[in-house]
C-alpha cells in the first residue's frame, strides 16, 4: 500500500460517512412529512398474526396507533443519522438495515391505517416467492464458486418448469414431474458446461443461447400442443402442502417455515447441505480451488474439469428444481416466459449474498419479501399504480448490484476458461 | 488453436469482418445457419407438420410467390398495370420492412461488443424508444414535416439512450454487470409501459394503446397501400454506415474498440474506459431506440402492449451472427427479416409456429460462439475465425 493510498483513504471514508449520514437524516425527515403528517391521531393499524387454515396456536392480533408508530421511525431513523455524522458506525450493513427497517415499518403502518394487515400471511409469502429466487441463486453459486458462470438459469427454469407439468400431467405424478424438470435441468447445464469447457465458448454467450433456446423452445411447445390439449398436457395440479407436527403450532414461525410443499423444504434442505459441503468437506475444499486458482488446484492433483462439470451439472439440476417452483409448485400449469426474470434476479441474489449459499438465502429473501409486499400493497389499494409496484423487485435488483451494500468479490477465476 | 494463434488472427483481423478472405469469413456463419434450418426441420418433424412444405411456405413467405412475379410481369409489360406486379413484390418488400428494425437493433448490439459490452437491454431500449417518439408522433400537432419527423425521430432515440445510459453508468460507476441490469432494464420498461398506455398514452377505446401518430411525423412510404416499405430502411442502411464510419474511422471509435480488446492497455494508453462505457451504452440505446422509432413511424403508426417482444434477443443473435462488423449485422439483418417474415405465413400455411425461428437463432448462437462445432461437423481445416465476444465475468 502506498502513502498516497493512505492519505486518500480517510477523506474517502468520511465522505461515505457524511453521505449515509445525510440519507438516514433525509430518510427520517421523509417519514415524518409524508408519513406521519398525513396521518390523523388515534387511527390505528392492525397487524393480523393468525392466518386461516394453518396451524399454528392463536395469538392475538398487533394493533399499533399510526402517528405514534411513524414519528418513532422517524425519529430512530434521524438518531441513527446524527450518530452517524457525528461518531459514525463501521458497518454499512447496519446502516442500510436501518434506513430499509424504518423506511418499511413506516410505510407499512401508515399504508395499512384503518385496515388489518395480515403480518404472517405476508412473511410466509415473502419465503414462498423467494424459493425459485433462492434456488436459482444456489445454482449460480454452485457453478461460480468453480468459475463457471452460467447465466442462462433463467432459460433451464423455463424448460424445467414446462418438462415438469407435462410429464406431471402425463403420468399423473407429480415426483416423476419433479424427477424429470431436475434432469432436465442437469442436461441444459450439462450442455452449458460442455460449451464452456470443451469448446471455451464465451461463458456469457453460451447462457444466453441457453436463454433464447429455452424461452424459444417452450413457447413452441406451448402454442404447438398444450394449447389444444390443456387437459391432457398442462394440468398437474400441485404438491400438497405438508405440516411438520408440533413445530408448525409456533406462532408465525410455524406457517412460514413448517407448513410448506415439498420444493420450499427441498429448497431449505439444498441451502443446509450445500453450505456443509462448500465449507466441510474436501469436495468443497477442491471446488472453491479450483474457482480461486485453478492453476495451484490442478498441480496438486484436482482434476479441474472434472470439479467444474460436477459443479455446473449440479447447479442445473437445482435450477430443475427452481423451475419445477413454478409449474408443479405453485400454479400447476405452464404459461409462456412465466419465469420473469426470477433467474437473472437469483443471480443478483447471489451477489448480494457473497457467493455464499446462506447469504444467497437471505438475499434471496429480501427479494421475496418485495415481491410480496407489492401483492400486498395493491390488495390495499395503496395509491401507487400497480405496476410501479411490479417494478420494485427489478430495481432493488439493480441497487443491490451497484454494491453499495457492501462490495462482494466473487471468486477469482470467475468467468474465466481454464487451460492446462 | 493455440493462445498465441488466436491472438495472431485477433490482430490480424481486428477491422475486418473476419481473418483472411471474405469466402472464409463468410463460410462458419453460412454454416452455422444452414445446421440450424436443418436441426429446426427436425423440430417441424417432430411437431407434425412437412417440412418441405414448411420451408416452401418460408420461401414464398419471404422471397414471394414466382408464379405471381410472372403473371404480374406480363400484366405490366402488357398493359402497364401495376397493382400485380405490387402484389407480387408484396412479400419481398415485408420482409425488408421486418428487417429495418433488426438492422438498428443488431448494430446497438454490435457497438457494445465492440466496446466489450454486453447489451441485453435493446429489447427496452426498442419499446421506450418507440414509446418517446409516438409520444411526439401523436401529442405534437401543427408542425411541417420537415420538423416534426426528425423530431420523433431524435425522440426514438433519445429515449433508447436514456434507457442505455443507466446500466451504462451503474457499470462504470459501479461495476455492476450490465448483463443482469440490462434485464431488469427491460422488465422496468414493460411495466411502465404496461401504465402508461394504460394511463396517461393510453387512446380513447378500449385497447391499451398509444393514439395514431400525426401524418407530419410518419416516415413517408415508397409504394401505394398495403405495401409497407418506407425510408426508415434508407435510414438503416446510412446509419449503418455511419456506425461503421465511427467504429473505423475515427479517434472515438478507435478508442471503443480499445477498451474492448483490451481494457487494462487502453487504460494504460490514457483512454478514460468510464467515460467509453457510458458512451458507447448511451449510442447503443440510441440505436435500439431508433429501431423504435422507425417501426412507430414508419409502420405501424402507434404502439401497444408486447411491441418490442424478442427483438432484443434477436439482436445478440445477428451482431454475433454479423462479427459485430456493421455490414455483417446488415446482412444478417436482411436474413432475420427474410425468416421471420417467412414464418409469419409458414405458420399461416404449414401450422408451424413462429416460435420455431428463436430455436434456430437460440442454436445459431451457438455455433457461432462455439465454431469448434462447425469445424467438427464439416470436418473444416483451420479455418480462421475471429473471437468476436469479448465480455468478462462479474469484475468491473
Amino acid at each position: 500500500m502506498t502513502t498516497a493510498e493512505i492519505a486518500i483513504n480517510p477523506t474517502r471514508v468520511r465522505r461515505a460517512r457524511i453521505a449515509y449520514g445525510s440519507v438516514l437524516i433525509g430518510v427520517g425527515l421523509f417519514i415524518f412529512f409524508v408519513f406521519g403528517l398525513n396521518t390523523q391521531p388515534g387511527v390505528q393499524t392492525t397487524f393480523g398474526i393468525n392466518l386461516a387454515g394453518f396451524n399454528a396456536l392463536p395469538v392475538p392480533d398487533l394493533v399499533v396507533p399510526v402517528q405514534l408508530t411513524v414519528y418513532l421511525m422517524a425519529g430512530i431513523a434521524v438518531f441513527f443519522g446524527a450518530f452517524q455524522l457525528a461518531r459514525g458506525i463501521k458497518s454499512t450493513g447496519t446502516l442500510v438495515g436501518v434506513i430499509a427497517a424504518t423506511f418499511v415499518i413506516a410505510f407499512l403502518v401508515w399504508a395499512a391505517q384503518g385496515k388489518s394487515f395480515n403480518l404472517t400471511g405476508m412473511i410466509n409469502s415473502s419465503l414462498v416467492r423467494a424459493t425459485p429466487i433462492a434456488l436459482a441463486a444456489l445454482c449460480g453459486v454452485i457453478s461460480e464458486r468453480s468459475a463457471v458462470i452460467n447465466i442462462g438459469i433463467e432459460g433451464i427454469m423455463l424448460l424445467s418448469a414446462q418438462t415438469a407439468v407435462v410429464t406431471a400431467s402425463l403420468t399423473d405424478n407429480l415426483y416423476a414431474g419433479l424427477i424429470a424438470a431436475i434432469l432436465v435441468g442437469g442436461l441444459l447445464a450439462a450442455f452449458h458446461a460442455y460449451l464452456v469447457i470443451r469448446f471455451k465458448v464465451d461463458q456469457i454467450v453460451s447462457g444466453v443461447a441457453i436463454n433464447i433456446f429455452g424461452t424459444g423452445l417452450t413457447s413452441f411447445v406451448s402454442s404447438r400442443f398444450l394449447e389444444k390439449n390443456t387437459d391432457l398436457l398442462n394440468n398437474s395440479g400441485v404438491f400438497p402442502v405438508i405440516s411438520i407436527p408440533v413445530l408448525d403450532r409456533i406462532p408465525i414461525l410455524g406457517p412460514m417455515l413448517f407448513q410448506n410443499n415439498i420444493v420450499v423444504y427441498l429448497m431449505l434442505l439444498v441451502v443446509v447441505v450445500m453450505h456443509i459441503m462448500l465449507f466441510y468437506t474436501p469436495w468443497g475444499l477442491r471446488t472453491r480451488a479450483v474457482g480461486e486458482h485453478p492453476k495451484a488446484a490442478d498441480t496438486l492433483g484436482v482434476n479441474v474439469y472434472l470439479v467444474r462439470y460436477i459443479n455446473v451439472i449440479l447447479g442445473g439440476m437445482i435450477a430443475g428444481l427452481g423451475g419445477a417452483y413454478f409449474t408443479i409448485g405453485s400454479v400447476g400449469r405452464f404459461d409462456e416466459i412465466m419465469t420473469a426474470g426470477k433467474g437473472f434476479i437469483g443471480l443478483a441474489a447471489m451477489i448480494f449474498g457473497k457467493w455464499n449459499p446462506i447469504g444467497a438465502f437471505t438475499s434471496s429473501l429480501i427479494f421475496g419479501f418485495a415481491d410480496s409486499l407489492q401483492v400486498k400493497l395493491q390488495i390495499l389499494r395503496v395509491p401507487i399504480p400497480s405496476e410501479f409496484l411490479l417494478m420494485a423487485p427489478y430495481i432493488v435488483t439493480m441497487i443491490v448490484l451497484t454494491g453499495v451494500v457492501g462490495r462482494a468479490i466473487p471468486p477469482a477465476a470467475d468467468g474465466q476458461p481454464y487451460e492446462k | 488453436m493455440t493462445e498465441k494463434d488466436s491472438t495472431k488472427t485477433k490482430t490480424k483481423s481486428s477491422e475486418g469482418i473476419g481473418g483472411g478472405t471474405l469466402r472464409e469469413a463468410l463460410r462458419v456463419p453460412a454454416l452455422a445457419v444452414l445446421t440450424g434450418l436443418l436441426i429446426g426441420a427436425i423440430a417441424i418433424v417432430a411437431s407434425g407438420s412437412n417440412v418441405f412444405e414448411a420451408y416452401y411456405a418460408l420461401f414464398v413467405g419471404s422471397f414471394g410467390d414466382p408464379v405471381r412475379f410472372y403473371n404480374g410481369f406480363q400484366q405490366f409489360f402488357s398493359t402497364g398495370e401495376t397493382s400485380g406486379l405490387l402484389r407480387a413484390i408484396y412479400p419481398f418488400t415485408e420482409s425488408l420492412v421486418t428487417a429495418t428494425p433488426y438492422i438498428f437493433a443488431g448494430l446497438s448490439v454490435a457497438l457494445g461488443f465492440r466496446c466489450g459490452l454486453f447489451n441485453i437491454g435493446a429489447e427496452g431500449q426498442f419499446f421506450i424508444g418507440a414509446l418517446t417518439s409516438a409520444f411526439v408522433g401523436y401529442s405534437i400537432t401543427g408542425l411541417p414535416a420537415f420538423i416534426h419527423l426528425p423530431l420523433a425521430i431524435l425522440a426514438g432515440m433519445a429515449g433508447g439512450a436514456l434507457w442505455g445510459t443507466i446500466p451504462g453508468y451503474l457499470k462504470a460507476r459501479f461495476g455492476a454487470h450490465e448483463v443482469v441490469n440490462t434485464i431488469m432494464m427491460n422488465w422496468i420498461a414493460f411495466r411502465l409501459s404496461d401504465w402508461l398506455l394504460n394511463g396517461p398514452m393510453k387512446a380513447s377505446g378500449f385497447r391499451p394503446v398509444t393514439p395514431n401518430i400525426e401524418h407530419t411525423a410518419e416516415l413517408p412510404r415508397f409504394f401505394p397501400d398495403p405495401l409497407r416499405l418506407n425510408w426508415g430502411f434508407i435510414l438503416a442502411l446510412v446509419v449503418a454506415y455511419i456506425v461503421y464510419w465511427f467504429l473505423f474511422k475515427t479517434t472515438l471509435g478507435f478508442e471503443i474498440r480499445s477498451v474492448g480488446a483490451n481494457p487494462d492497455a487502453a487504460r494504460y494508453a490514457g483512454m478514460n474506459i468510464i467515460r467509453n462505457f457510458v458512451m458507447v451504452m448511451a449510442l447503443a440505446g440510441g440505436l435500439a431506440g431508433l429501431a423504435g422509432a422507425s417501426q412507430v413511424l414508419g409502420v405501424d403508426h402507434w404502439v401497444g402492449q408486447g411491441f418490442s417482444a424478442g427483438y432484443g434477443f434477436d439482436a445478440i443473435a445477428l451482431a454475433l451472427l454479423g462479427k459485430s462488423h456493421p455490414a455483417g449485422v446488415v446482412l444478417a439483418a436482411l436474413l432475420f427479416g427474410f425468416l421471420r417474415s417467412g414464418a409469419t405465413r409458414m405458420q399461416s400455411i404449414a401450422g408451424v409456429p413462429i416460435d420455431i425461428i428463436s430455436i434456430i437463432q437460440g442454436l445459431v448462437i451457438v455455433f457461432i460462439a462455439a465454431p469448434d462445432i462447425i469445424r467438427w461437423l464439416y470436418r473444416l481445416k483451420n479455418i480462421k475465425v475471429e473471437e468476436t465476444v469479448l465480455t468478462r465475468g462479474w469484475g468491473s
